[in-house]
């Protein structure tokens, strides 16, 4: 039996069923209404794929006003709605439930507008991450946070969970590089926050909407910065023989005044999972790799990891890799980019995302291996360590219940842990319903309570994404 | 001023910060929260019962500099914690205006102000605003409840981001008591290449091709003759390692050479330099007029005052020519021309320095739609059912 619990479904609106369907057939062109079971299968998870449900229907619909009509339907109606971007969340923030109509945006993936003199981009929120990126390329721009699933994640999704990734240590997380969002709201009205201007002034929106999971009503827009390239970007490979030295490596290096583009870590584990699938040369005779990368010019990049490379020298790194190539540097970022796929080629893994401050992060490695290993299973830790994001890969066998639920006490462990070391529940993937019971664990109930006013002035009925992000008991209404 | 007929609280800690609020919600005061006093003059006039200090709440909770993460309570002197953390070669990234040039000297800039305004300067463009840096915060709210938001890691997306909801917030929302901020190391050096006699848009192209070459540039701006010199002058800066810097200014050298790109400006005449434009101190006088901060896209900046015209008395660009200062006569229709001009443009223009009775009397902030209103007032009532705090220091009846 899975453990996290699902509201159960409305009999009222499954009873409904055909004349909701009706409904909002009328407000899609054809062919953008899902309906049959069959087909409705492939929306029913997400990348949190132990946990299904089926929806009610899925609506994808090919315009903002369309999204704002089927908002507008779905609250008129009593129905729930679970917003869908490319259905990659790790958390489980897509996942439907019976009783929702799911809004995917794969029909809206239009590039509006690329201003490179003004360096921004407008997008439709179903657009992937990687093809911002791509469009921009050839001029010498790129759209800075770099999801491991930028090549299926959608901006809208990256929007709804605040997802970062390997470059955010030096080019910050999507709240960072946002700057302005069309947004459809429950009551079917269309608000345009912020432009293609920095910093309006009144009430910070796009910080709110940002991260707010799909609960406070439907990006169908977005509007991010581009920047320009670095002349050249290179990473460095390092194998450590403890985990404790790799950790004190980074912090020396952050203490020196530098700040490379990405700190990248993995352990002994995540190293021969990776290498075994990308064969990047990592070393496969340490305890713990780090991956990190500069940027500049020849010269620049030749300055910076000298200084880098005596300071992990101070600290007894055992292997010292420099790129000496394109095809190199991508063979290294390879590896670490697919550690989440070559992990599921081995195991079936959860893959948690607490935050933990960098001085902590020896500590919380030891003490994560330690917790899992009292369940009897085993993880490969593979992170953001410049910030303390910490990812490991709890490997389980999803046909095991018992192991399942091993998996997942583990897991809630680990989370907890980061909170009491003064961290986070969750650095990039979102709450979810994951680490929706592990709320209270990071907040007290007036601070949960503050977020759900907050909330429920966009939806006061909590039509939105109702099973996720807050605890299912307690909940406040508008 | 009203400063001196309303009473001040002088709560020592948050624990009585929240009792003075419960009083005040249950005698349904209103009260005005005073930090330092030196951005006094930002956003509409206070009109409150009684004026509730920050004084009582200082001190730096913690430093961490190996983790690049500083907490302080929010009456501390912004000063103290530069002070701080410069001694161990770190910065607050975003580069905090001083408004006491533009509002006559008084005050002392504390932590709890630029969170309440989001007080960003040049630097903006390359490491983010004050919202950018701030990843925590605890606060009072108008139901006497202490509430924390964040927390001390730089990636953190566990609920609601009340963070930088409140950043920039003017205090409607609540009494933030503590604050952490992100921080970086400062720079080695700095350097900033100079072009002379440029017009408006030329200028903002050639900042536009600065910024949008690989040379990581932290500060672009235009400033108009008299500023300075008897001729425009228009800058862009890098900052970094010695040999870097020289690296890069020589590449921006020949990549602006077209422009007519010669001479650099170093060190301490560079720093000096990006002080007078972060604070907008080249507008500082005549001391009669209103001075406005434009956000705007940077290659409509130039645009946007060739419309104003003659109701801008002078004018200067940050940010590549996206945040355009400019002052005008302190009137009602001068306030009209300057929103018109924007209105098809798109941006948002904010009321930096007036008379409190003009301040009082028109839209200091960019006016909202019908819909963001709405949800402006369901967001203050979630946080201040009764208006306890700074009403109407942003919108009128909030």
């Amino acid at each position: 039996m899975s453990q996290i619990a699902f509201p159960t479904p409305e009999p009222g609106i499954l009873a409904r069923r055909d004349s909701i369907l009706a409904g909002l057939a009328a407000l899609l062109p054809k062919g953008s209404l899902i309906t049959q079971a069959e087909e409705c299968r492939a929306f029913e998870t997400d990348a949190l794929t132990a946990y299904r449900r089926a929806p009610l229907a899925v609506a994808l619909p090919t315009s903002t006003q369309e999204v704002a009509r089927i908002l507008k339907y779905c609250r008129d109606a009593g129905v729930y709605v679970v917003p869908r971007g490319a259905g990659t969340s790790l958390s489980g923030g897509a996942i439907p439930q019976e009783d929702a109509v799911v809004i995917g945006l794969s029909k809206m993936s239009r590039i509006l507008e690329i201003n490179l003199p003004d360096r921004y981009a407008r997008v439709e929120a179903g657009v992937t991450n990687l093809a911002i990126s791509e469009a921009v390329m050839a001029e010498g721009f790129f759209y800075a946070p770099d999801p491991s699933s930028q090549l299926a994640c959608t901006i809208g999704g990256n929007i709804g969970m605040n997802s970062g990734g390997a470059h955010c240590l030096k080019y910050g997380v999507t709240t960072n590089n946002i700057l302005g969002l069309t947004l459809a709201t429950i009551e079917g009205e269309i608000i345009e926050l912020g432009g293609a201007h920095l910093d309006s002034g009144g009430l910070d929106w796009l910080g709110l909407m940002v991260g707010s999971e799909g609960q406070l009503g439907i990006v169908t827009e977005a509007t991010v910065r581009l920047l320009r390239s670095a002349e050249g970007a290179r990473p460095v490979l390092f194998g450590f023989d403890s985990a404790e030295a790799a950790g004190q490596c980074v912090a020396a290096i952050i203490g020196a005044g530098l700040i490379p583009v990405a700190m990248e870590y993995m352990d002994r584990l995540a190293i021969e999972i990776c290498e075994g699938f990308a064969h990047a040369g990592y070393p496969l005779d340490v305890e713990a790799m780090q991956i990190i990368e500069v940027e500049g010019s020849e010269a620049e990049m030749e300055a910076q990891l000298a200084k880098i490379t005596a300071i992990a020298k101070s600290h007894g790194v055992k292997v010292v890799r420099e790129s000496m190539s394109a095809m190199e540097s991508a063979l290294i970022w390879k590896g670490r980019k697919s550690a989440f796929g070559a992990t599921g080629r081995i195991a079936d893994y959860i893959c948690m995302d607490g935050t933990v401050p960098t001085s902590r992060l020896p500590e919380a490695l030891r003490r994560t291996g330690e917790i899992v290993a009292s369940y009897g299973l085993r993880v490969a830790n593979v992170f953001h360590a410049g910030d303390g994001n910490m990812h490991p890969l709890v490997l389980y066998n999803v046909n095991d219940e018992a192991e399942q639920a091993k998996a997942e006490a583990a897991g809630n462990e680990l989370l907890k842990l980061c909170v009491d070391l003064g961290g986070c529940l969750t650095g990039e993937h979102g709450v979810g319903i994951e680490k929706r019971d592990l709320m209270p664990h990071q907040f007290n109930p007036q601070d949960l309570a503050q977020q759900m006013r907050v909330r429920a002035v966009f939806d006061p009925d909590w039509r939105l994404n109702p099973a996720k992000v807050f605890p299912l008991e307690g909940r406040v209404p508008g | 001023m009203r400063q001196g007929e309303v009473a001040t609280l002088n709560p020592a800690s948050e624990a009585e910060a929240a009792q003075l609020v419960l009083e005040a919600r249950a005698k349904g005061q209103k009260l005005d929260i005073a930090g330092g006093g030196s951005r006094a003059g930002l956003g509409r006039p206070p009109r409150g019962d009684a004026r509730l200090s920050t004084a009582g709440m200082s001190g730096i909770v913690f430093y961490e500099p190996a983790e690049m993460v500083i907490c302080a309570e929010t009456g501390t002197a912004l000063a103290e914690v530069e002070a701080l953390i410069a001694q161990r070669g770190q910065m607050l990234p975003f580069e905090p205006m001083d408004h006491r040039r533009l509002y006559g000297g008084a005050g002392e800039p504390t932590i709890g102000g630029l969170v309440a305004g989001n007080i960003s300067g040049p630097r903006r463009i390359s490491a983010g605003a004050a919202r950018d840096a701030l990843i925590g915060l605890r606060l009072v709210n108008g139901r006497g409840e202490i509430v924390k938001s964040g927390g001390r890691v730089m990636k953190n997306v566990t609920g609601l981001d009340l963070v930088k909801l409140n950043c920039g917030a003017h205090g409607t929302l609540g009494l933030v008591t503590q604050a952490t901020f992100k921080l970086l190391p400062k720079p080695e050096c700095e350097a900033s290449l100079v072009i002379r006699r440029l017009e408006d848009k030329r200028a903002i192209e050639a900042l536009s091709i600065a910024l949008g070459s690989p040379f990581g540039i932290s500060g672009a701006a235009h400033i108009g003759a008299g500023m300075g010199r008897e001729f425009p002058r228009t800058f862009v800066r890098v900052e970094g390692f010695r040999s870097s810097v020289d690296y890069r200014i020589a590449a921006l050298l020949a990549l602006l050479a077209p422009f007519g790109a010669k001479h650099a400006l170093e060190d301490s005449e560079s720093e000096r330099l990006w002080r007078d434009i972060g604070d907008a101190a080249f507008l500082a006088t005549p001391t009669d007029l209103a001075i406005w901060r434009v956000s705007v896209a940077p290659s409509k900046g130039a645009d946007f005052i060739e419309k104003v015209g003659a109701h801008a008395r002078a004018h200067f660009y940050d940010w590549g020519g996206g945040l355009v200062w400019l002052s005008s006569e302190a009137s009602p229709g001068a306030a009209a021309v300057i929103r018109a001009a924007l209105a098809p443009l798109g941006g948002h223009a904010t009321l930096i320095r007036a008379p409190d009775e003009l301040r009082a009397n028109i839209d200091v902030f960019e006016p909202l739609s019908a819909p963001l209103m709405r949800i402006v007032k369901g967001v203050k009532a979630a946080f201040d059912p009764d208006g306890v705090f700074n009403s109407g220091r942003m919108y009128p009846g909030v």
